[in-house]
């Protein structure tokens, strides 16, 4: 039948379309439009691996920011020991300094009033030495020129000597 | 004549404008002395010819005449077909470059020497005359030249788009282009032919895929009707061929082993699965040839047989059961066209898959 007879008319022509149509059709339309589709997939994918390590970096930052907060906390922590203890200690040390000095001190204000209070007394020994040495000048002087009187002192001074 | 008027009304309806219906009676009844012949109509309808018939308007017939290329024993030979005047049935005689020419049933005789008219035998076959090669510009070949116009349009059009975007976003054209570009790719090629060896044949699957479906859309576009390319055996069998001869260039070594030995099969298998394997070499793209020439040419067919029984029934009160009828039809073609594009390109897809699988499946 003659519909399912292939003319040779359009088979030549076909070809040549077909051919014409195929060679221009890659070098002007699939390759640029497959090309730009797979350069954006590419860029694409390059920009979501680009994310994940931005992410992936980020993530590493935040453990790293974490352990580094971490360390300064601890840091802080025995600083604040340490510096809890300097404080212990020096209160006690200064509490034994200012001990130790103070007795030092009561001990020589104590020996100061020792040794002043020996003076003293020595002074007033000597002063009482010399006052009682005066004293019996002016009253030898005086008893002497009166014979009774010089008896009477002699005897009175023997009874408060004796009496001392 | 018949025919001129029905294809006013054929347009007409398809358009659904019922003052076109209404005009109708008057003139079939002009005409009812001839009996209406759906045969001859329906195949000259889906059948070639060397005009680009669009339109008759009371008896005038509006067309596009195309030139007539024909190598002869005198050499090349051209003229237009306008030189018919609209004549098929061989009455018309064109002189030309010492020849005399006929166009009988849309086929180009040359009358042996001597003769002056077309004698016809008894098989309805002329009886004085031969075919020379025959090589014109038919309506076919015109309609298979506008959409490669269009596809230039379209397609290089997209890929310019591309070029002006940045970050190669598609924009315009493109954004409709490219979902179809990449559902070849990522529905039919990569799946067929596998990631690594798709890339070369994505021209050849692009191309096919959309020449076959714009044809296809052609064919059913009223004001073009009978620009029936996919639905032609000549243009299907090309296509069919090409997709052949690439089929066949590309096979490695696995696929003409899988041919002439089977591997994994005892030796009597791999004899008696040879010869088998050898006519499937030809039957698949005999298959793609048929499958689209038959599916496209039905669909004109059942159309057409559809008006064609408001003639056989010679009254108007078919029309809207017709009309009905062909429009749901005609609903189905438009599915049909993409369908049968995508069949032939994942069908040969998956041969050129075939021809350089790389693994053993046995």
């Amino acid at each position: 039948m003659d519909l399912v007879t292939p003319g040779f008319g359009l088979v030549f022509w076909t070809v040549i379309t077909f051919l014409i149509l195929l060679f221009i059709l890659k070098k002007f339309a699939w390759k640029p439009i497959l090309g730009a589709v797979s350069s954006r997939e590419e860029s694409i994918k390059d920009a979501l691996a680009a994310a994940e390590a931005a992410r992936r970096e980020m993530e590493n930052l935040q453990a790293d920011n974490e352990k580094i907060l971490q360390e300064a906390r601890n840091e802080r922590e025995l600083m604040m020991k340490e510096a809890r203890d300097i404080k212990v200690k020096m209160i006690a040390d200064a509490r034994e300094e200012a001990k130790f000095t103070t007795e030092k001190m009561i001990l020589q204000a104590q020996e100061a009033i020792q040794s002043e209070k020996k003076a003293a007394v020595a002074e007033l020994k000597n002063q009482v030495a010399t006052l009682s040495l005066e004293i019996a000048e002016k009253v030898v002087k005086h008893e002497l020129s009166n014979k009774d009187q010089q008896e009477k002192l002699v005897q009175e001074m023997l009874g408060k000597a004796t009496l001392n | 004549m018949n025919l001129r008027a029905f294809r006013t009304l054929f347009l007409g309806l398809l358009l659904i404008t019922f003052s076109v219906v209404k005009a109708e009676p008057a003139n079939s009844e002009q005409k009812e002395e001839k009996k209406f012949d759906p045969k001859e109509l329906i195949m000259h309808h889906v059948k070639d010819a060397y005009t680009f018939h669009i339109i008759d308007i009371y008896d005038k017939s509006y067309s596009i005449p195309l030139p007539v290329i024909l190598w002869t024993e005198n050499g090349l030979t051209t003229f237009m077909s306008s030189a018919f005047h609209h004549d098929y049935h061989g009455k018309e005689v064109v002189e030309k470059n010492g020849g005399r020419f006929v166009n009988f049933h849309e086929k180009i005789y040359q009358l042996e020497d001597g003769a002056i008219t077309l004698e016809i035998g008894a098989d309805e076959k002329p009886f004085n005359a031969h075919k020379p090669l025959d090589i014109s510009i038919t309506r076919n070949v015109f309609m298979m030249w506008v959409s490669m116009l269009v596809l230039f349009i379209i397609f290089i059009g997209a890929a310019r788009k591309y070029k002006k975007s940045e970050n190669f976003v598609p924009k315009g054209i493109a954004s409709f282009v490219e979902p179809l570009v990449l559902f070849i790719r990522d529905e039919i090629a990569i799946p067929m032919i596998g990631e690594k060896k798709h890339k070369r044949y994505m021209p050849y699957l692009l191309t096919v895929f959309f020449f076959i479906w714009l044809n296809n859309i052609f064919g059913l576009i009223p004001i073009i009707n009978g620009a029936n390319l996919t639905g032609n055996i000549a243009f299907t069998m090309t296509l069919a061929l090409f997709t052949f001869i690439i089929t066949t260039v590309s096979g490695n070594k696995n696929y003409w082993k899988h041919i002439f030995w089977m591997p994994g099969v005892p030796v009597p298998m791999k004899i008696f699965l040879m010869p088998i394997e050898i006519i499937g070499m030809f039957t698949k793209p005999i298959s793609l040839m048929i499958r689209l020439f038959a599916n496209i040419t039905a669909g004109h067919i059942i159309v057409l047989a559809l008006m064609s029984l408001i003639f056989i029934f010679n009254s108007i009160a078919v029309a809207p059961i017709s009309v009905a009828f062909s429009l749901f039809i005609i609903v189905i073609e438009i599915v049909v066209t993409a369908i049968q594009a995508y069949i032939f390109t994942i069908l040969s897809a998956l041969y050129f898959g075939m021809a350089t699988e790389e693994h053993e499946h046995h």
